[in-house]
């Protein structure tokens, strides 16, 4: 919770709106992305249109190769659209911003520096290691990692690695967080918990949430909407929202059956 | 009463395993070297060259040496890990030394001048050691000039060429073209560049350790995975910060095998960079006593040069294993 309530890192809103002000509104209009191959061009996003609002938490759904990667490099800024836009707060997004905060599917922790200072990257990227960097042993104590603020990166297993990275883009308190499949490596109780703790960060500092995960189960019982995407190239084929109030039981009849038509869409029978 | 006992059986926990024990390659070494020490001193030499008695006498105390840790190590608190490691090394330059004096001095089947026995190299330390001396200081300054002022140069040049694309389209030919351009090539050029013989020295030193540092350099940064900058730019770093955080500590295991490569290069280049000119230094050293056929002197020289540039790689793998202690484990 001091994470979420330091008054001090939150004073870039100066305009100290309540609700809004910590977190980012997206849309994405009519985005169309294509990459250049040596022999063709791989469409991988077809006129996608989504607004999620501010504080809104999404999730995203599709099968693997479609490009929901790509669709979180778009929002970080790191990748420009072949076609469309893609606007925060209404203004077109023209490259990354430490506001929005991408976890990559891959920890891509920096080898070379300890778990401490991989999380005290941000901070010191932006010269705010001095005022802020209490807080990462707040966050270090979130991803339950506090034995490893010394280890190297090569020390973790792959769930600790991806821990860290989360832990790496929350100290940096962003308005829009983009999860790139971040529990895909834990296994299944250390990800209940930390699916606990981000809900929980969620609601404490209000960021926007765009979460692309594999797990169906997983986005109903976070996400205010699931959206469903088609194969090569995306297109959304389904948008389901989740009325549900927290906290959320898995065996909910209501979500029981939202994740079987979730599944239908994706085209997997539900009864495997 | 009580006490004295414990003690006496603590004492003899300690040392019990170990008693009679001996250290095997200790006792190995002191033969050999005692054998080399005997041969010398009793073998009439077939070619006289100066200090015959001394390398017995020194041969002999290394054996008393051996002889000694033979029976002190296995009884040490601390194992002489060291030690134990080099106790093969010890025994083979035991034989080494006694099969170089048979040969030379010894039964005379490796001829004078070309060869030498040792003590013909001990002779030469012993009574040009001065001179010796201010050789390897010239060679010093000469090298350090030259070397740190030829890798910082190559690191920059290397960061340079592996972040900027055009640097690198200007850049990378010429490199690769005056690369593999050997030193002496450079000299009619430096005469006509450098103010000074001197200077003109140092410049080949420079590129000697030079290139393969900012070869080596270039390629590491070239090589950093993408990846690393994406998640530093969405953390909202900087160019500065890309460069310095990120792309250079990435490719700092490239960078050292750069340097290593240029410390053997720029020691390779000391002879050439001595001719110009120079009226001391090692390099200096062995071209002159080559001239006068005075080979132990260019053999003495060497083991100098060579034990310092061994120094150096050691110095720079210690510096090394510092500062890349994150790759640990990932070797
Ligand atoms: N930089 C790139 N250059 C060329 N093609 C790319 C690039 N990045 C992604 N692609 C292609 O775009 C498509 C979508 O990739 P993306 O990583 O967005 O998929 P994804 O939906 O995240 O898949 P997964 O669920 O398996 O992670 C893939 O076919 C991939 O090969
Ligand atoms: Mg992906």
């Amino acid at each position: 919770m001091a994470l979420a309530h330091d008054p001090a890192f939150n004073d870039r809103t100066s305009d100290g709106a309540a609700a809004g002000a910590s977190s980012i509104a997206l849309d994405f209009r009519a985005l169309s992305h294509r990459f250049s191959l040596p022999d063709r061009v791989l469409p991988v996003l077809d006129h996608i249109t989504l607004s999620v609002a501010p504080g809104e938490f999404v999730a995203l759904l599709g099968p693997s190769g479609c490009g929901k990667s790509t669709l979180l490099r778009l929002a970080a800024g790191l990748e420009s659209p072949s076609a469309g836009t893609v606007t925060e707060n209404g203004r077109p997004i023209a490259g990354p911003d430490p506001d929005r905060i991408l976890v990559f599917q891959e920890a891509t922790l920096f080898p070379w520096l300890t778990v401490r200072k991989n999380i005290a990257s941000g901070l010191e990227a932006r010269g705010l290691l001095k005022s802020h960097g209490h807080r990462i042993d707040d966050v270090l104590k979130r991803v339950r990692l506090e034995g490893f603020a010394d280890a190297y990166p090569h020390q973790l297993s792959g769930g600790m690695a991806q821990r860290v990275a989360i832990a790496r883009a929350l100290v940096n308190d962003p308005k829009l967080l983009l999860l790139d499949e971040p529990f895909g490596k834990l296994d299944s109780l250390t990800r209940l918990s930390l699916q606990k703790e981000l809900l929980q960060l969620w609601k404490a500092s209000g960021f926007t949430a765009l979460l692309v995960t594999h797990d169906v189960e997983e986005a109903l019982l976070l996400a205010d909407r699931v959206i469903v995407f088609s194969d090569r190239p995306a297109r959304i084929v389904a948008e389901v929202a989740v009325t549900k109030a927290h906290p959320r039981r898995r065996d909910d009849a209501d979500l029981v059956q939202l994740r079987q038509q979730l599944l239908t869409q994706l085209g997997v029978s539900a009864d495997v | 009463m009580s006490d004295a006992l414990t003690d006496d059986r603590d004492i003899f926990a300690r040392t019990a395993p170990l008693s009679g024990a001996i250290w095997r390659d200790g006792l190995l070494a002191a033969a050999s070297w005692g054998v080399a020490a005997a041969l010398t001193y009793a073998m009439p030499d077939v070619i006289t060259w100066g200090a015959t008695d001394l390398f017995a006498l020194l041969t002999a105390i290394g054996a008393a040496f051996f002889l000694a840790a033979a029976l002190v190590v296995p009884r040490l608190s601390r194992d002489a890990a060291t030690l134990r490691h080099y106790g093969p090394w010890f025994i083979a330059i035991g034989i080494w030394f006694a099969l170089w004096e048979l040969t030379t001095a010894k039964l005379g089947w490796l001829p004078k001048p070309f060869f030498s026995p040792p003590q013909g190299l001990l002779h030469v330390y012993v009574t040009d050691w001065d001179r010796l001396l201010i050789c390897v200081a010239y060679t010093a300054r000469l090298w350090g000039l030259g070397f740190f002022s030829g890798i910082a140069v190559g690191f920059a040049a290397g960061v340079a060429l592996g972040w900027s694309k055009r640097f690198a389209y200007w850049g990378m030919p010429v490199l690769k073209l005056i690369g593999p351009v050997p030193a002496s090539a450079w000299i009619p050029c430096t005469f006509f560049l450098f103010p000074t013989t001197f200077h003109a020295s140092i410049f080949l030193v420079a590129l000697a350790s030079g290139i393969p540092v900012a070869i080596l350099t270039a390629a590491g940064v070239e090589q950093v995975n993408r990846a690393y900058y994406d998640v530093a730019r969405t953390l909202g770093a900087n160019n500065r910060y890309l460069i310095y955080r990120i792309a250079i500590p990435a490719s700092l295991p490239n960078v050292f095998v750069g340097l290593f490569m240029g410390l053997y290069y720029s020691f390779a280049v000391l002879v050439v960079a001595e001719m110009l000119g120079a009226k001391f230094g090692l390099g200096w050293y062995l071209q002159f006593n080559t001239a006068y056929s005075a080979y132990a002197n260019v053999y003495a020289a060497l083991i100098v040069m060579a034990l310092i540039c061994a120094g150096l790689v050691r110095l720079l793998f210690s510096l090394r294993n510092r500062l890349l202690d994150w790759q640990k484990g990932i070797l």
